[in-house]
């Protein structure tokens, strides 16, 4: 523990500790363009310099490691000239075109060109000019400004693990870009944006959209995918911009996916801004009394058994806890979040990240059973990667399923239950692995669990779990990860069949025969709704999609950027979002549509407001008691041991860039489809 | 004494001849009215009259969307969005200021980097109306052209004060 004097404040910092990270523990600020906390240290910018005693020369405070009894000086004479000269030089080149600059206002170099730059230039030569490259659909690239400081070709190298970004050339000819011309296929490259410390790197489905001051700032939790990320959503009258992330060090760090932070365009087009009625077989506008009308002259009288609900992927906790007191008050108990009918459910340890993503960072070893990781949550993923890259190559992981490229090194054991068998029965040499990590862990995916023998299935990763000491004291390495952002949260509370309910399936067989009459689908687009066209579907969301059009009565829901929410990510996290900006139309909050509905059907439910649902979430499942941190579950029996089919797992999500229906009407998302998914590409051909 | 002094001043009825004098003076003075629409006063080459958004000499748009203007504008009273034009650029789909709110204060001259948005030295546009005071880009490229030849010179015969 290294302690050193910075400006005469004494400080300790952990062993290995820079000079920069000692600064800022004595509360200076340090400008830097190169050094960021999550990547590698370059030490090429400069900016960063400070004084050292006994040093001839100003150092690299980045790159220098602190030792023992360093005196430093950050405002000295010497460090203000070093800063004005590296400044002056990296303005050299740099084009002086921030009223046209999409990162003007938001720009590293332009704040600290105020602190360190001068009022004119000295340099009458002229500037130079570099081609743009070629990013793909969603980094725009303006190379002439970029001040090479490499931080996106090792984000790119180090977090992305796609490796495509490099810099060519030497001294003033250097160029950053990709070394062929080939777009970057990572579904991380947005967050390429947020690094690039100038304008070289600007997002273009943002571009010249608005300035940031213009911007309300809002904290939320994405729902893209399960695995909660924090963001912050900027709007602008009435309008969302763009999603930015916000720093979670337990999950999302400070990245995001793209899907997260680009399929808000989505939400501009094919919404639900009105409550419709199907008259005549054709969808007519209604108001809200016509349409609860509708509703109620076919529910009123009907046996609770002949109505059933189903939860989409993307809804809140208070929707769900509204429509599942609703039904509980029209008799019914077949309702389900379950949309893909997977075999979850049960105790909550079976159906939880019981390690948490942080914990990630302790474990050694890895067994992946039916997940594309790097397409159902590229935010895991990149936590794997990170954990591989700090155990140096130490960390072993293990995927049975499809084949994919996680982006770090993996054994491709098998595609199906016969090689979870052959673990469990300690035949495959990955048992060896397992058996001897400390901390060993297993993700189990949806792949591996919405099919016919997902009980069994689950049952035999238990028994994984169990026999290689994944779940020993504290450590919980059992993980199930989903892909719907609603599903803990649904199971959490109790969103599934009550007594002689029906499930998912149940409930579409049902209707196809005629059993059930009234289906509400609660956000739900991924069934097959061609089994719905006897039934008298009420569909409540806000994105027209396959829901939409095969109901009878529409009410629009608000979208996740419009409405204040809990969801509960992979882990059993419990996050709230707030709104950002009003529902589009006469579209309502999902929860008061319950209510008012219910209200409609003389079944009153006894909430007036979000913070009584929020009780009544607390009443159902002590999740929702405590927020933002996951609640240990308790590890007890699940699954049904029984016969595995011999085929392999598939992962639910065939395209990463369209998996909801926010992403299915975003046209990011479709650019990003075209030009990065093999499938989509041949398809177009063909 | 003052007594005397004041009934004497006025019984001879002194103000009055001063005033008339004063009169008879500015008589022969010369006039200090002007014939308004007929006849004009002098403008400094910085008075800030009605706006206008000036053009390149080849005919380019000089605004680039920057929305200085709109961040400075202590009333609030310019509206700009933007958009990538065909070529790639940047220009705005809608740039409108509230005549109503301006306050003629002359920031967002000040701020635009490429003397696009400028206050001429057109003062008579009063309308009829409230809403033709909403002037929208159109309007505000048309000031510009039909005023072109006098912004340039303004800001020439300013520029050596700048």
């Amino acid at each position: 523990m290294p302690k050193l004097t910075v400006d005469g404040i004494e400080v300790e910092v952990e062993a290995g500790a820079t000079v920069l990270q000692a600064c800022e523990e004595a509360g200076k600020e340090i400008p830097r363009f190169c050094y960021h906390e999550r990547l590698s240290i370059a030490g090429n910018c400069r900016m960063c310099l400070v004084e050292m005693e006994r040093a001839p020369k100003p150092v690299a405070s980045c790159a220098m490691p602190a030792a023992d009894g360093m005196v430093i000086k950050t405002d000295s004479d010497l460090v203000k000239k070093a800063r004005n000269g590296v400044m002056e030089f990296l303005l050299i080149n740099h084009p002086l075109d921030c009223p046209i600059c999409d990162q003007g206002g938001e720009c590293d170099l332009q704040d600290q060109a105020m602190a360190y730059g001068f009022d004119s230039s000295r340099y009458a030569e002229k500037k130079r000019a570099v081609k743009d490259k070629e990013l793909g659909p969603i980094v725009k690239t303006i190379m002439t400004r970029c001040i090479h400081c490499t931080r996106c070709v090792r984000f790119s190298e180090e977090v992305a693990g796609v490796g495509t970004m490099g810099a060519v050339y030497r001294g003033e000819d250097t160029e950053v870009g990709p070394y062929i011309e080939a777009s970057i296929n990572s579904e991380l490259s947005g967050n390429l944006v947020d690094l690039c410390p100038v304008g070289a790197l600007t997002s273009k489905p943002y571009a010249f959209t608005a300035r940031p001051w213009e911007l309300k700032k809002t904290d939320s939790v994405d729902v893209m995918d399960a695995v909660g990320s924090n963001i912050r959503i900027d709007a602008r009258t009435g309008e969302v911009l763009r999603v930015l992330p916000r720093t979670n060090e337990d999950i999302n760090e400070e990245w995001i996916s793209d899907k997260t932070r680009y399929a808000i365009d989505g939400l501009k087009r094919q919404r639900l801004d009105r409550p419709y009625v199907r008259k005549d077989g054709k969808l007519q506008p209604a108001s809200w009394d016509e349409a609860f009308a509708a509703i109620k002259a076919k529910v009123s009288g009907l046996d609770g058994k002949k109505i059933a609900a189903l939860a989409g992927d993307t809804v809140d906790c208070e929707s769900m806890t509204a429509l599942k007191d609703l039904m509980g008050k029209l008799g019914s108990a077949n309702l389900d979040c379950r949309q893909d009918g997977s075999k979850i459910g049960g105790p909550r340890a079976s159906y939880i990240f019981n390690s948490t993503i942080a914990g990630i960072d302790e474990a050694d070893a890895c067994l992946i059973v039916g997940a594309n990781v790097r397409a159902e949550a590229p935010i895991i993923n990149s936590r794997l990667r990170k954990r591989w890259r700090s155990t140096a190559g130490d960390f072993k992981v293990g995927i049975i399923g499809e084949k994919w490229d996680p982006t770090y090194k993996n054994d491709y054991l098998g595609a199906g239950p016969d090689t979870l068998q052959e673990i469990l029965d300690g035949k495959n040499d990955f048992a060896k692995v397992l058996k001897a990590a400390e901390k060993p862990m297993i993700i189990v995916g949806m792949g591996a669990l919405n099919r016919e023998d997902g009980d069994a299935v689950l049952a035999a990763t238990r028994a994984i779990a169990d026999k290689y000491g994944m779940v020993a004291g504290e450590w919980n390495g059992f993980n199930v990860l989903h892909t719907a952002a609603s599903r803990v949260g649904g199971l959490d509370l109790g969103f599934v069949p009550g007594e002689g309910g029906l499930a998912t399936n149940d409930i579409l067989d049902g209707a196809a025969k005629g059993d059930i009459e009234v289906v509400y689908l609660l956000g739900a687009d991924e069934v097959d709704m061609s089994k719905l066209e006897k039934a008298f579907v009420i569909y409540q969301g806000a994105m027209g999609d396959a829901g939409a059009q095969a109901a009878d009565v529409i009410l629009p829901g608000a979208a996740y950027t419009e409405k204040n929410g809990t969801y509960v990510n992979t882990e059993g996290r419990a996050q709230q979002g707030w709104r950002a900006i009003f529902p589009v139309g006469d579209a309502r909050e999902d929860w008061a549509i319950v209510r008012a509905l219910s209200g409609a059907l003389d079944l009153t439910l006894p909430y007036n407001n979000i913070d009584a649902v929020r009780e009544r979430m607390v009443e159902l499942s002590p999740t929702f008691a405590s927020l933002n941190v996951p609640t240990k579950a308790e590890w007890t029996d699940f699954g049904k041991a029984g016969d595995m089919k011999s085929d392999g797992f598939t992962s639910p999500v065939r395209n990463f860039y369209m998996t909801d229906p926010i992403s299915r009407a975003s046209v990011t998302m479709a650019k990003c489809t075209e030009a990065f998914v093999k499938d989509a590409a041949a398809e177009k051909v063909a | 004494m003052s007594f005397i002094d004041r009934t004497a001043r006025s019984f001879l009825l002194a103000e009055l001849v001063s005033g008339m004098a004063l009169t008879l003076k500015y008589m022969f003075k010369p006039k200090v009215t002007i014939n308004y629409p007929y006849e004009k006063g002098p403008l400094s080459p910085r008075f800030r009259g009605e706006h206008a958004l000036r053009r390149y000499p080849n005919g380019e748009e000089r605004c680039i969307a920057c929305k200085l203007c709109e961040a400075i504008c202590p009333a609030q009273a310019i509206t700009i969005e933007v958009e990538p034009r065909d070529d790639g650029s940047r220009r705005t789909t809608r740039y409108d200021i509230d005549m109503t709110k301006c306050i003629y204060c002359g920031f967002c001259e000040e701020a635009c980097p490429v003397d696009a948005i400028v206050e001429g030295p057109n003062f008579e546009f009063a309308t009829e109306n409230r809403e033709e005071l909403f002037y929208d880009k159109d309007k505000l490229l048309a000031n510009g052209e039909r005023w072109e030849a006098e912004l340039a010179a303004r800001l020439e015969a300013d520029a050596p004060y700048r």
